[in-house]
């Protein structure tokens, strides 16, 4: 709130002199800078959240064995390297939290919002270049506080991602109290950060759009990020406030989810998926505009049916608030309601539909090269395509009597999240690099982390459907004490081995980031002949974007255009005879 | 690694099996067509030289049918759904004559209570088992929930049975088992260090041993 | 609008809302503001009506007419602001710097009001938890004349007026910055963003506590 004052002041000129390195790298307030800042935070997010489920893998797959190298947690964690439950429980919690909070949702918002919306749209900068810089510094603290639960007396949170009270509000029934406090201390920060980063998105897209930029000119990335930007804006106050309500429940002694005082442990989990589903499509929906760019680009097509598209990515963010329910149809929520909220959720998969459809319409006649991006593009196509089917069996409340609570649901979370956010990411991550950094990241080492990593995640994921059908529980730390699981623990063990893998894998990925950061090939203004007035500017671009702000020409994706003999018409290019793209006539 | 489920033996296990296996027919269908044509579209337009890919910018007659096809099939698995819902868990969907049975979740573990002689709770010839539920076979059970401290789930996964147990509410979840047996009951929702642990069983008896059981239990009750 | 040239943004751009980037950062803020208030108010309200016993007559516990009077206090200062922001469109500098500084004595006063108004609540046993074990309010509701339990009451009465407090403490902060500048001669007739954007941000709080005041004290 101290940075309220921060947007009354006009937007600085600092591209008029020479800044000090403090000012340009750390404190800076270059969209591109923060985005970059937001990339390394949220790829350290990623790292810590994969490096918690390897841990957690190796006690699914080998029980009550000792970790090979496990001697080094301490006691409170793992004792002679075997796993305590407790120390089982804050993984699963952290885990997700990590991967949610602060490695997918900083890595589509937090950077792809802050690096391509001033330069997709033409704008010099975001609206409020400081208020930027404080979001990603406010986010910096909330990383902090929530890793430094692990350091704490009782252990980090370990209620689960979720944080269902009254488990999460009574540290009585844990023993963690302090974890869990840093927990919602944590998520309060990051969301003042989010909500702040929100703000400035909107606020710039409404406003700062180039001469041209008409709204269905803007490149879906742009219009998907504009909507999650709304979904943040107003879904992340909600957990703000219920996070808030939480912390009081555990260190004022209020009862807002503890039964004795007559609270009610069903108001936390409506309130908090009221925010949660909206969040769920906060952490999909930037994926698919990226995803949209890249196979346009990849295929040398227009998107098909652009339109549809973006009344598709609008459907999704406005169904996304009224199906909150489909995550409780088993938690004693009046049942009538859950018919309701049945039907609000399956009508999610009409957008969807459209949007995989139109996918595979931009590919149909194209001319698809297979470069990194597009191949990672094509795979969050085809794993989405499985998020999204498996998602239909829990929509169905019948049926999801049975699966709810089981490893189908960690099975379909994770073809969602890695199999589409993750790999658009990796698409995405690949394709804006040269822009970003001036250099490209080596296609070969891309090649072998992509077919790696498309294989090992399947082999890890996949698989997890049938336990789930097989009636495995989630969250449960030793799957053998159970007869009638022992005959699925070998896919456990396969399950782990896999996850291992495909974790080594990432370690390409990490060295082609760091090594074509100082030894890439140099990067062209525009290495992928994309039609975005990103690439009209140099790779990396000055501050401030371009020497004069760009007109708007065209729609975003003429590709293969017959109104210009090369295969791509960038959207800024005057044509020497006006015409108008078959697109908007 | 099975997309079969496991054998139910309760009298909607069956409704919810084959809901489970409409969908997975439908949502297998919608895989194959959309892999297939992904796969078949990324072969045949690859890039050749010399070849350019070929403007459009998209087909009203196939935007309107591939969103009125999935907007039909989810129309009808919601109706299907939706009438199945209501049987298990509408208004008046527990049977008149279920037999009453109280499970009250704690950390970690499920006490059983039965009503006693009388077939009321709280008039002091109840009796309490532990992490094992006696129920007769082709009898509905109307089971109330009751947790002393955090949410746990009540998990049996060969009635199709699961209903979360919340604390400060009182859920009746009702089944019919049909093939005597036991079976596990799980805690479905994770309730702290020991939820690996609360495990517990669901015999199933055949009517007249629970009925010689529950005599049994009776009189030992009343000679107190 | 004769200052609207200058409230454009600096650089050429498609014509957006219509209202300066300033401005319209604040609208969608607020937006957030207003989910975040709508999740403490949506909790209070389904917690009261699941447990309306836990809830004393309006006056019972809490000082009715002293909150009022603060109401009116805030009341006015959402009146100042606007005299505030009149006085700097005719370029009246004096009005604009006294209605700031009436704004800020005001806000801070209403601060200060609502810590008396905890200070007595908690001395006479009232808590976020519920009463205070040995408190007078303990003892009247062991004497029948209070409800038995109020661990609601109390929750929901400092988490939504707490947070209200909080919200005016930020706003009293940002406008002392307002006012700071105001003295510098920061703000003309056809710049003054800062007034604008800072009295939408008053306004809103002072809505908010109507809201609050009704639901909480009246009801």
């Amino acid at each position: 709130m101290a940075t309220m004052a921060a947007p009354l002041e006009p937007a600085s000129e600092p591209h008029a002199h020479e800044l000090s390195f403090v000012k340009r790298y750390i404190f800076s307030t270059d969209h591109k800078i923060i985005g970059i800042q937001f990339l390394l935070l949220s790829l350290v997010g990623l790292f810590v959240g994969g490096l918690l489920a390897m841990l957690m893998r190796w006690q699914l797959g080998f029980p009550t064995e000792p970790m090979p190298g496990g001697g080094i947690l301490p006691e409170t964690m793992a004792p002679g390297g075997i796993l305590l439950p407790e120390f089982y429980n804050s993984l699963v919690t952290m885990h997700g939290t990590f991967m949610v909070f602060f490695a997918i949702m900083p890595l589509l918002v937090g950077v792809f919002a802050n690096y391509l919306i001033p330069l997709k749209i033409g704008a010099p900068d975001m609206a409020f270049p400081r208020l930027n810089m404080a979001s990603f510094w406010i986010a910096v603290p909330a990383f902090v506080l929530m890793v430094s639960g692990f350091f704490v007396e009782g252990g980090n949170a370990g209620a689960g991602w979720t944080s269902y009270a009254p488990l999460s509000a009574n540290p009585e029934y844990t023993g963690v109290s302090a974890g869990q406090q840093l927990w919602c201390v944590s998520l309060v920060v990051l969301g003042l950060s989010s909500i702040l980063g929100a703000t400035n998105y909107i606020t710039t897209i409404v406003n700062m759009r180039a001469p041209g930029m008409q709204w269905f000119r803007m490149p879906l990335s742009i219009w998907s990020l504009f909507i999650t930007a709304i979904l943040t804006l107003l879904a992340i106050p909600i957990l703000s406030g219920a996070a808030i309500m939480l912390l009081f429940d555990q260190t004022l002694g209020t009862h807002f989810f503890l039964p004795p005082g007559g609270g009610q442990p069903l108001l936390w989990q409506h309130v908090f998926w009221f925010f949660g589903h909206p969040e769920v499509y906060i952490l999909i929906l930037p994926a698919m505009g990226m995803v949209s760019d890249i196979i346009a680009n990849g295929s040398r097509k227009p998107v098909f049916g652009y339109k549809s598209m973006v009344y598709a990515i609008i459907a999704i963010g406005f169904l996304g608030w009224i199906v909150w329910g489909h995550h409780m149809f088993q938690s004693g929520m009046n049942p009538l309601l859950g018919t309701t909220f049945m039907v609000s959720t399956l009508f999610i998969a009409v957008p969807s539909a459209i949007k995989t459809f139109n996918w595979l319409g931009t590919m149909w006649r194209g001319s698809v090269h297979f470069t990194v991006p597009m191949l990672h593009a094509c795979a969050f196509v085809a794993m989405f395509v499985i998020g999204g089917l498996s998602g239909v069996f829990m929509a169905s409340a019948p049926v999801d009597i049975y699966i709810h609570d089981t490893y189908f649901i960690v099975a379909h979370i994770h073809y969602v999240l890695f199999g589409g956010s993750l790999f658009a990411l990796f698409g995405a991550i690949t394709f804006w690099y040269p822009k970003m950094f001036g250099r490209m990241m080596s296609a070969r080492w891309g090649y072998a982390h992509f077919f790696l990593t498309f294989i090992f995640y399947n082999m890890t994921f996949f698989p997890m459907h049938g336990l789930g059908v097989g009636g495995h529980m989630r969250r449960i730390y030793d799957p053998t004490q159970y007869e009638f699981l022992q005959p699925l623990q070998p896919i456990n063990t396969f399950i782990t081995i896999s996850a291992f893998l495909l974790f080594a894998t990432q370690l390409i990925f990490a060295v082609n980031f760091i090594v074509s950061w100082f030894r890439g090939a140099k990067a062209s203004a525009n290495p992928w002949n994309d039609t975005g007035l990103e690439w009209t500017t140099p790779s990396p671009p000055p501050h401030g974007n371009w020497e004069e702000t760009p007109t708007v020409y065209h729609p975003p994706y003429e590709f293969s255009s017959p109104l210009v003999e090369e295969d791509s018409l960038m959207q800024s290019q005057r044509l020497e005879q006006p015409a108008v793209s078959q697109a908007e006539r | 690694m099975s997309w079969l489920l496991p054998p139910g033996v309760s009298t909607f296990a069956g409704d919810i099996d084959r809901i489970y296996y409409l969908i997975l027919w439908i949502t297998g269908v919608a895989f194959f067509i959309v892999e297939a044509g992904l796969i078949w579209f990324l072969i045949k337009y690859r890039a050749r030289p010399g070849r350019k890919a070929h403007y459009t910018l998209g087909n009203n007659v196939a935007e309107v049918v591939w969103t009125a096809v999935p907007a039909v099939v989810v129309i009808m698995i919601g109706v299907l759904s939706g009438g199945l819902w209501n049987q298990l868990r509408g208004r008046d969907a527990i049977p008149d004559d279920a037999i009453p049975v109280e499970v009250r979740a704690r950390q970690f573990e499920w006490n059983v209570t039965y009503p006693g002689s009388d077939g009321e709770f709280d008039t002091g010839d109840e009796f309490t088992t532990r992490n094992r539920l006696r129920i007769p076979v082709n009898t509905p059970v109307v089971v109330y929930l009751e947790s002393e401290d955090v949410i746990h789930s009540f998990f049996v996964p060969a009635f199709r049975v699961k209903q979360d147990v919340v604390p400060g509410m009182r859920i009746a979840v009702w089944f019919e088992a049909t093939v005597a047996g036991d079976y596990p009951l799980e805690c479905a929702e994770l309730c702290g260090n020991g939820h690996t642990t609360m495990g517990g069983t669901v015999s199933v008896l055949p009517q007249e041993e629970y009925r010689r059981w529950l005599t049994e239990q009776n009189q030992t009750i009343a000679a107190r | 609008m004769a200052h609207a040239a200058v409230m454009q943004p600096p650089v050429k751009a498609e014509t957006g809302a219509g209202v300066y980037n300033e401005k319209l950062g604040m609208w969608v803020f607020l937006g957030s503001e207003v989910m975040f208030f709508t999740a403490l108010i949506g909790s209070y309200l389904i917690l009261r009506v699941a447990q309306p016993g836990q809830w004393a007559q309006p006056g019972e516990i809490l000082n009715v007419p002293i909150t009022a009077v603060n109401t009116f206090f805030l009341i006015c200062s959402s009146v100042t602001m606007v005299k505030a922001f009149a006085s700097i469109q005719e370029g009246n500098q004096q009005g604009l710097k006294l209605y700031l500084i009436l704004t800020v004595i005001i806000g801070a006063t209403f601060v200060g009001i609502q810590i008396y108004e905890y200070s007595q609540l908690i001395h006479h046993g009232f808590l976020p938890s519920g009463y205070r074990e040995g408190s007078e309010l303990a003892e009247h509701a062991a004497a029948g004349e209070l409800p038995a339990a109020i661990g609601l009451y109390g929750s929901t009465f400092f988490t939504m007026t707490g947070f209200h407090g909080f919200h005016v403490t930020m706003g009293v902060i940002c406008m002392l910055f307002v006012t700071w500048k105001a003295f510098r001669g920061r703000y003309t007739a056809t710049d003054h963003r800062g007034v604008e954007v800072i009295g939408l941000y008053w306004h809103f709080v002072d809505l908010v506590w109507i809201i609050l005041f009704t639901i909480v004290y009246l009801i």
